[in-house]
């Protein structure tokens, strides 16, 4: 009986046997990672808006309250974009006439409100609610970072599901005196653990339910 | 096997032989590979290919507006959140399990007899699973994301439920699969390797790499028989474990007639019962429609029947034995679940499952009945419509009568049930006809080596 391969095929198979291997593996890491990095994610990145508005100027630099702009944060579940009027309470006055201000200004004229970009994009299966994470102690940098030194607003966390649960697991590591939420400058004391653990008792958190399906999908 | 003649005992004196007289090693190999190489394929083969790929269309065709509308086609509800789709599942994986048994069990006890039967059930295995695998995929209502059941790291930060017996039979199933396809694959490498050297033209190019350069060289044969020799020691479990596993999934729960200790055994059993009688219902008319009752005999034909009455037996006995204890037990939710059986709404489903597994099987007592095709056949199909009866009955009746009255429902099948399942047979069918197409349907070598201990009266 004739040979129908020569030799080459018993190599030729073997490499390819090897070779698929290597590629569904390289194939399936380069997938996990593209889906971590922050290509998909968009950690880090800011958004072109309408204006080029400074979290650092105003934050920083101005010592303005979170509250002030995202007036509905310990009440809703949404924290709220400010109105032009708000804006308008400053610069009505102060740099009026700058370019970067003439969609302000044409938002006042109009009665037409400005059209800022989302950057925490949450999927819609979720549900999120600012104020109870508030009320509970959750801190406006704990999710936003260091929003006084951003002088454009980027994403911080990737929000993956594994990052909320990070929290909602063992939120004691995370948790903050009532009156340090919208402080931009807290840092973790030394005792975090202890402290943490004496708030969530004393704020009467159920770690128990705190990563059960039905919390954020409802 | 023993060098030396020994003699017959004389209760094999009386069986059907093994295998027709008069037939050489060349006889043997060119009856088997003509079937693929050289005859024209029978009409009979054609009708089954048009049958099976039409029903295989309807699959296509219901499963994709199934995924387009929604699982409101099919008629499960609450309660019934199984209905059609796990009693298709488990029929199905049930059936597989008689290729494993035949291919494994039969290989460690020596059973001479499997010899002719194992690649064809082996194949019917494969093709089982595959049916089987579909309905799972469409019962989760969003087959995308079908990958979630599986432990992979993701950004979730999640696991699934370990201790849920859905994710045990994942595994269990997706094993089964890997294994079988490992063992009928290595079964198949010497005959791919006699395939490659009869043909002609392109096919000998696709036979030539699937024989993986076999040359039938002494130490081939010693690795294949190691190999083999270890692939059926692994799959020998598998034969227990997989149904094992599959009853877990109703065992586990607290639903009454389910959560039971005798399901595993009785699954097991129902398995093996009902994949003898697949297996014979598709050897009878194959045998003679592709001129293979030389090698597949009366002989076969009676060995697996007695098979299938001692499972039968056993799942008899399974019947009887939940029976006895939802009324020993004295719950009254499982007294009710029987009585609600015997003469609830799906009391015909019940009586006729009884009738079917328990009554029919009976007549596997009678010789004649053994090893005379028509009535064989005829009594594998009714166990086969038993063998699904009885995931039916177990499915329904106790998803419908659960703890609270008012929780109570009905179920009955849509026509995308149905759809689903006779097109599930269609694969089954198709694929069937394209393996006794291309592949030999009964093991050349093995056949060749049980020629030579018949020559010698080792056997007989």
């Amino acid at each position: 009986m004739a040979q129908i391969f020569n030799e080459s095929a018993n190599t030729l198979v073997r490499a390819g046997l090897a070779g698929a291997v290597i590629a569904l593996t390289v194939l399936g890491g380069l997938g996990t990672a593209l889906y971590r990095s922050p290509i998909t994610t968009q950690v880090g990145f800011s958004k072109a808006q309408p204006i080029p508005f400074s979290h650092q100027r105003h934050v920083g630099g101005n010592g303005i309250d979170c509250r002030y702009c995202h007036t509905s944060v310990e009440n809703a579940s949404s924290a709220g974009i400010p109105p032009t009027e708000t804006c308008m309470t400053c610069h009505s006055q102060i740099l009026s006439d700058q370019a970067m201000f003439t969609p302000l200004q044409e938002s006042w004229k109009n009665d037409q409100p400005l059209e800022w970009t989302r950057i925490y994009d949450l999927p819609e299966f979720a549900y999120f609610n600012h104020s109870v994470h508030v009320a509970k102690g959750v801190g406006c940098t704990t999710c936003h970072g260091e929003i006084d030194e951003m002088r454009l607003t980027r994403k911080v966390p990737t929000l993956h599901m594994a990052w909320c649960l990070q929290c909602h697991r063992n939120p004691e590591k995370f948790l903050r005196p009532l009156d340090k939420v919208f402080d931009v400058d807290w840092t973790p004391p030394s005792d975090q653990i202890e402290q943490g653990l004496q708030f969530v008792a004393e704020r009467h958190i159920d770690t128990a339910v705190l990563d059960n399906c039905s919390i954020c999908h409802r | 096997m023993a060098s030396t003649t020994t003699p017959i005992p004389r209760a094999l004196e009386t069986v059907a032989p093994l295998m027709a007289p008069g037939h050489t090693f060349e006889s043997i190999s060119r009856d088997i590979t003509d079937v693929v190489l050289e005859r024209p394929m029978p009409r009979a083969w054609f009708a089954c290919l048009g049958i099976g790929v039409t029903l295989l269309g309807m699959l296509g065709a219901s499963t994709a507006y199934l995924f387009w509308e929604g699982l409101g086609l099919w008629g499960i509800n609450n309660p019934v959140g199984w209905g059609f789709a796990i009693v298709n599942l488990v029929w199905w994986i049930g059936i597989g399990h008689a290729g494993t048994l035949i291919s494994a069990i039969l290989l460690l006890f020596n059973q001479d007899w499997r010899t002719a039967i194992n690649r064809s059930a082996e194949a019917m295995t494969l093709f089982a699973v595959m049916c089987a695998g579909i309905f799972p995929l469409l019962h989760v209502g969003r087959p995308w994301a079908i990958f979630f059941i599986l432990p992979y790291p993701n950004t979730m930060a999640l696991w699934p439920q370990f201790r849920s017996p859905l994710l045990w039979d994942v595994f269990a199933i997706s094993t089964y699969f890997t294994v079988s396809l490992l063992f009928w694959f290595t079964g198949l490498v010497p005959d791919l390797a006699t395939l490659r050297d009869r043909s002609k033209g392109i096919s000998r190019y696709f036979y030539g790499i699937f024989a993986l350069g076999w040359r039938g060289s002494a130490k081939h044969w010693f690795r294949y028989e190691a190999a083999y020799l270890l692939l059926g020691g692994m799959s020998a479990p598998l034969v227990v474990s997989v149904h094992t596993i599959v009853s877990f999934d109703f065992a586990v729960s607290v639903i009454p007639g389910w959560h039971t200790t005798i399901f595993p055994p009785y699954f097991v059993a129902g398995a093996i019962y009902s994949g003898f009688a697949m297996v014979l219902t598709i050897l009878i008319p194959v045998r003679v429609l592709f001129n293979m009752e030389d090698f597949i005999t009366k002989r076969h034909l009676d060995n697996m029947a007695k098979v299938m009455l001692a499972t039968g037996l056993v799942v008899f006995y399974g019947y009887m034995t939940e029976l006895f204890y939802a009324w020993y037990s004295g719950n009254d939710y499982e007294r009710f679940m029987m009585a609600n059986r015997i003469g609830g709404p799906y009391a015909w489903a019940y009586w006729c499952l009884l009738f079917c597994n328990a009554l029919s099987p009976q007549f596997l007592w009678i010789k004649w009945v053994r090893t005379n095709t028509i009535p064989l056949f005829i009594l594998t199909i009714i166990v086969n419509i038993g063998m699904w009866l009885e995931r039916y009955v177990i499915v329904v009746t106790s998803l419908t009568r659960d703890f609270l009255p008012s929780s109570w429902g009905t179920y009955a099948g849509t026509i995308f049930d149905w759809m689903a399942y006779v097109g599930s047979m269609g694969l089954f069918i198709t694929m069937m006809c394209l393996f006794i197409r291309f592949l030999p349907m009964i093991t050349i070598f093995e056949v060749r080596i049980q020629q030579d201990q018949l020559n010698r009266n080792e056997i007989r």
